[in-house]
């Protein structure tokens, strides 16, 4: 077992670094004879919107910089150290060439409205693969421009309305069918395309309840959002059965593509009866998530949805590729310019290494090793497997830590807490909702056998601990550059402290009372 | 034997490691995992797609693709209109590479991402004290995607319906806010603006503004460059309307532009794009988002908010997500916006940037823009045939060139076969101002570039090129 110990630097904010009139960079030079003609910055501002006192920033050298940084990012976990089996985030390895592809100037020094003829290379790229995303997921067209996977969604269901409101039913069709597995962003995007979500419940065997969408469905449906495999890291079996009901009440099907690592090259959701696909390409394609973003998440459409697509479309004819903006039913921008280009570079060359076989390869072991923790956990005996422990996974799956919880107050977050002791990070906690005490494991393709073994171990290390020295893990986690947070204390209105500024209010108040 | 195709980035993908594994689950066939999945569904042809490339290949295939642009180092090009050409110190693309940062997921799991969380925290805190406000977010997706969500915000707040938006806006901005608040029923007008000066209009928006507006939107500097120097009457009349005031910065021009919060601004957005990240085709980009330090506002705030607070026992400080309970993985259909990946790792650059600049490097800077701009113009205007900029009004960084006789396009054509990119033709976004093209001037464009821009421009306007 290895020995994890996280630096532990205990860095100042960087206001609180530096020292008056240092700096880090020194701005290109103005040259004298432009000085001498343009004048006085000053005298060509108003002095009614010139900035009176500076901006209270910190004042470092380039060396203080590159060293608080590069300490702070030693406080911080990657997929680069270990095992990051976040449910339903697909933390697989991003190669390294492909950043270094995205530092090239033909690449980071283009301006979006450049002439076409000048950027043919970078467009005959996003042609490509849109295609070959059309391709992966048995869709029509594909947009490129959502910045996100929330942002595919929100897209997808903007579709839905299009839609309803070219055959004339905007007004009727106002309800969105989402399943209670399903991720927050689905009822959330719903809400924001204006849509009433109608919630459908799972049955026992963690699908959707064929019964409760029958009910559900009406005259009023514009669509159903579904994740298959499901958040459980279930098949949805029926989808066939579920698709007839969805497209006989006249509604869209959309597919939420957060699952979609488990079935690349096996099963597409446009042959399985999905109408719109949201492609999460910040997991199932690779490409760093930046503590956060930025991502992209393109959506495919149908043949029929695909003049409500946002403009600019990419077009090739035959010689040249183009952006047409002439689109007279598309549903308008998302955003600006065309889509997190440098994100989708790297999928690019994501595809291009890993090929159709490749692609294949990378949805049978992810599955392949999601089916090994399953069995090896559940060996373990300290955690529950819910719903049929026959049924395959797919991608992820869940155990509920309920039976310590029964027994010596340990709940989930603190299981989590101590596999972070262990230099692992912890799985997604707390969802899906219908599952009590839930982790969701995602191990992905991208770990071997022993790191995954190394895992199983941390687990059935800590369910001995419950027994033995619970402490242990109420108390965890130890091993980190901080020891566990008060969380509520964060977001309490009378101590929350969002920036500095406040920080120093705070103090300054707290110094006077 | 167990079918496999061994490759670098899967591990488990040698046949002896596979078939142990599958042992241990007691399954022969990997398809034995896929099962449940109809028969009918199963895809039995290859993926058309290529076949797996090394990683030379790889490289010699995507160098040579991009290898058909042409990019600012082979070019001048004077493009701005949100997203800037600037200079990125080399520590910023060093920093944020470092794949501790890099290949990190959302900070769920607070005590193990303390690097993440407190830079972001940091770049929260930077934005605050150039927008003036007491809040910000950790970004959202784009300037475009944050007035989106300024404009839903305002209106939650408010419960108002009706939202002002100036005539000289950002036509992708404008379009992306319709996508936004259109599925909520919400109308949009536009507030004209004084013909000479570009500057918004008082009277047209005194006319305008009603009980019924949740919020009256200007940027500062505008979509056509000038600055806007009338924000406090503007948000007077929105405060006295009880609308809120929403402010759009390029925030590289806040070392010498008084910030937002100083004039009354309740939200401040902009793009981050300009501090510290490069313009990358229009993508990635960086949505900021502020707002006043205000309890029920801030439970009004889309995106990730990083807080300060301590561990458990006390004894350290420390940083985590905060206010979830506005989010969607939490209020799901009631969450104040459905945003959960963001743009984390450009706002991380904004943040070294900003630490690199510190206050009198982006002071330094903004004069910098200021002074060749203006040089720019002064050269331009010297040229028969062209006005630089059309609006009687302080400029930054961006300024209209206007021409008498001669059509943009035209104009392009010409400064393109001199290896020169001109601004973006706006012509046909606001007729009345004629051939009109929209210029980007920076720190990164030399005297000698832009005497080179006039000379051509010159040459192209005297000689018989139509």
């Amino acid at each position: 077992m290895i020995a994890f110990k996280q630096a532990r630097w205990n860095e100042p904010v960087v206001f609180e670094l530096g020292h008056h009139g240092r700096k880090g960079y020194i701005v290109p030079k103005v040259e004298d004879s432009i000085k001498r003609e343009v004048g006085d910055v000053q005298a060509l501002l108003p002095e009614k919107i010139c900035r009176q006192s500076l901006p209270k920033l910190p004042e470092l050298s380039e060396v203080e910089v590159v060293r608080h940084f590069t300490r702070l990012s030693q406080m911080n976990y990657s997929v680069d150290l270990g095992l990051y089996p976040l449910g339903s985030c697909t933390m697989k390895y991003n190669p390294k060439i492909n950043d270094v592809l995205t530092s090239l100037s033909s690449l980071t020094q283009l301006h979006p409205y450049q002439d076409e003829k000048t950027v043919q290379g970078v467009l005959e790229i996003l042609y490509t693969l849109s295609r070959w995303l059309a391709e992966i997921t048995g869709t029509y067209e594909v947009s490129l421009q959502p910045a996100a996977g929330a942002h595919g969604e929100f897209l997808g269901t903007l579709m839905m309305q299009a839609y309803h409101k070219f055959n004339g039913n905007l007004y009727s069709r106002t309800e969105l069918i989402v399943p209670d597995s399903a991720h927050g962003t689905n009822p959330a995007s719903a809400t924001m395309a204006g849509f009433n979500v109608v919630i459908v419940p799972s049955n026992k065997t963690g699908c959707i309840d064929i019964d409760a969408l029958k009910t559900a469905v009406s005259n009023r449906t514009a669509g159903l959002m579904l994740t298959n495999p499901n958040t459980l890291g279930i098949f949805e079996e029926e989808i066939e059965e579920i698709a007839k009901i969805i497209h006989d009440a006249g509604g869209l099907l959309y597919y939420d593509g957060a699952n979609l690592n488990a079935i690349l090259g096996k099963v597409r959701p446009g042959d399985m009866g999905f109408d719109i696909v949201h492609i999460n390409i910040h997991k199932t394609f690779g490409t760093p998530h930046g503590g956060g973003g930025p991502g992209a998440g393109p959506i495919g459409v149908s043949e029929e949805l695909e003049k409500f697509l946002p403009v600019p479309r990419i077009v090739f004819d035959g010689e040249s590729y183009n952006l047409d903006y002439n689109r007279l039913h598309s549903v308008g921008k998302i955003r600006g310019f065309y889509g997190n280009v440098a994100v989708l570079l790297r999928a690019y060359a994501y595809i291009l290494s890993l090929g159709a076989e490749g692609l294949k390869e990378a949805a049978e072991v992810s599955v392949l090793n999601a089916n090994y923790l399953v069995r090896k956990i559940n060996e373990i005996g300290a955690y529950e497997l819910p719903y049929d422990a026959k049924k395959p996974r797919k991608h992820e799956c869940i155990f509920s830590t309920k039976p310590l919880r029964k027994e010596k107050g340990i709940r989930a977050i603190d299981v989590s807490k101590r596999l972070l002791d262990y230099g692992i990070h912890a799985p997604t906690t707390y969802f899906p909702l219908i599952v009590e005490e839930a982790l969701m494991i995602e191990p992905t393709e991208s770990f071997e056998k022993e790191e995954l073994d190394r895992f199983v171990d941390a687990m059935r290390k800590i369910a001995k601990e419950a027994k033995t020295n619970p402490e242990l893990i109420l108390k965890a986690p130890q091993n980190t550059a901080v020891t566990r947070l008060d969380e509520v204390k964060a977001s309490h209105p009378r101590t929350m402290t969002l920036s500095w500024k406040m920080y120093k209010k705070k103090q300054a108040k707290n110094e006077s009372g | 034997m167990v079918e496999s195709y061994t490759h670098p980035y899967i591990p488990n993908s040698k046949p002896e490691i596979k078939k142990a594994m599958m042992e241990e689950i007691g399954i022969e066939n990997i398809d034995e995992l896929y099962k449940d999945v109809p028969k009918r569904f199963m895809l039995k042809r290859r993926l058309n797609l290529p076949s797996p490339m090394s990683e030379y290949e790889v490289k010699r295939h995507v160098e040579s693709l991009l290898a058909k642009n042409k990019t600012s180092q082979d070019m001048s090009v004077f493009l701005g209109c949100g997203c800037w050409p600037h200079y990125v110190p080399a520590v910023v693309e060093n920093i944020i590479q470092r794949s501790e940062l890099l290949t990190s997921y959302t900070p769920y799991q607070a005590e193990i991402s303390q690097g993440m969380l407190q830079l972001l925290f940091e770049y929260q805190s930077m934005m605050c004290e150039l927008t003036g406000m007491g809040v910000a977010n950790s970004s959202l997706y784009d300037w475009a995607s944050a007035l989106g969500e300024a404009t839903r915000m305002a209106i939650r707040f408010t419960s108002r319906r009706e939202v002002l938006v100036p005539r000289i806006i950002h036509p992708e901005r404008y379009a992306t806010l319709k996508t936004y608040i259109k599925p909520v029923g919400i109308c949009v007008r536009k507030v004209n603006y004084e013909r000479a000066t570009g500057q918004l209009n008082l009277e047209d928006l005194e006319a305008k503004v009603s009980d019924k507006t949740a919020a009256v939107y200007i940027e500062n500097p505008s979509y056509f460059g000038f600055i806007e120097t009338k924000g406090e009457e503007v948000a007077k009349i929105a405060h006295d309307h009880g609308a809120l005031l929403v402010v759009g910065v390029d925030p590289v021009s806040l070392g010498i532009l008084k910030p937002p919060g100083d004039y009354g601004a309740d939200i401040v957005i902009g793009e981050g794009q300009s501090l510290g990240n490069p313009m990358n085709f229009g993508g990635p980009l960086l949505g900021v988002f502020a707002c006043r330090e205000d309890v029920t506002m801030i439970r009004q705030l889309p995106g990730r908010i990083i807080g300060m607070t301590t561990t458990q026992d006390g004894s350290n400080k420390g940083f985590c997500m905060v206010l979830q309970t506005r989010e969607q993985h939490i209020r799901r259909q009631k969450a104040t916006s459905n945003i959960c990946t963001n743009e984390s790792l450009c706002a991380a650059a904004s943040a070294v940037y900003l630490a690199l600049l510190g206050p009198s490097g982006l002071k330094e800077l903004g004069e910098a823009i200021m002074l060749k701009s203006y040089y720019a113009m002064k050269r331009l205007s010297e040229i028969e045939g062209i006005r630089a900029p059309i609006f009687q009004s302080s400029h930054f960084q961006e300024f209209t060139v206007n021409f008498a006789n001669r059509r943009v396009c035209d104009v392009h054509e010409g400064l393109l076969k001199r290896n020169f990119h001109g601004g973006k033709n706006v012509s046909k976004e606001l007729p009345e101002l004629g051939e009109t093209a929209l210029y980007c001037v920076t720190e990164v464009h030399s005297k000698a570039d832009i005497d080179a821009l006039a000379d051509a421009l010159k040459e192209i306007l005297l000689g018989s090129e139509r």
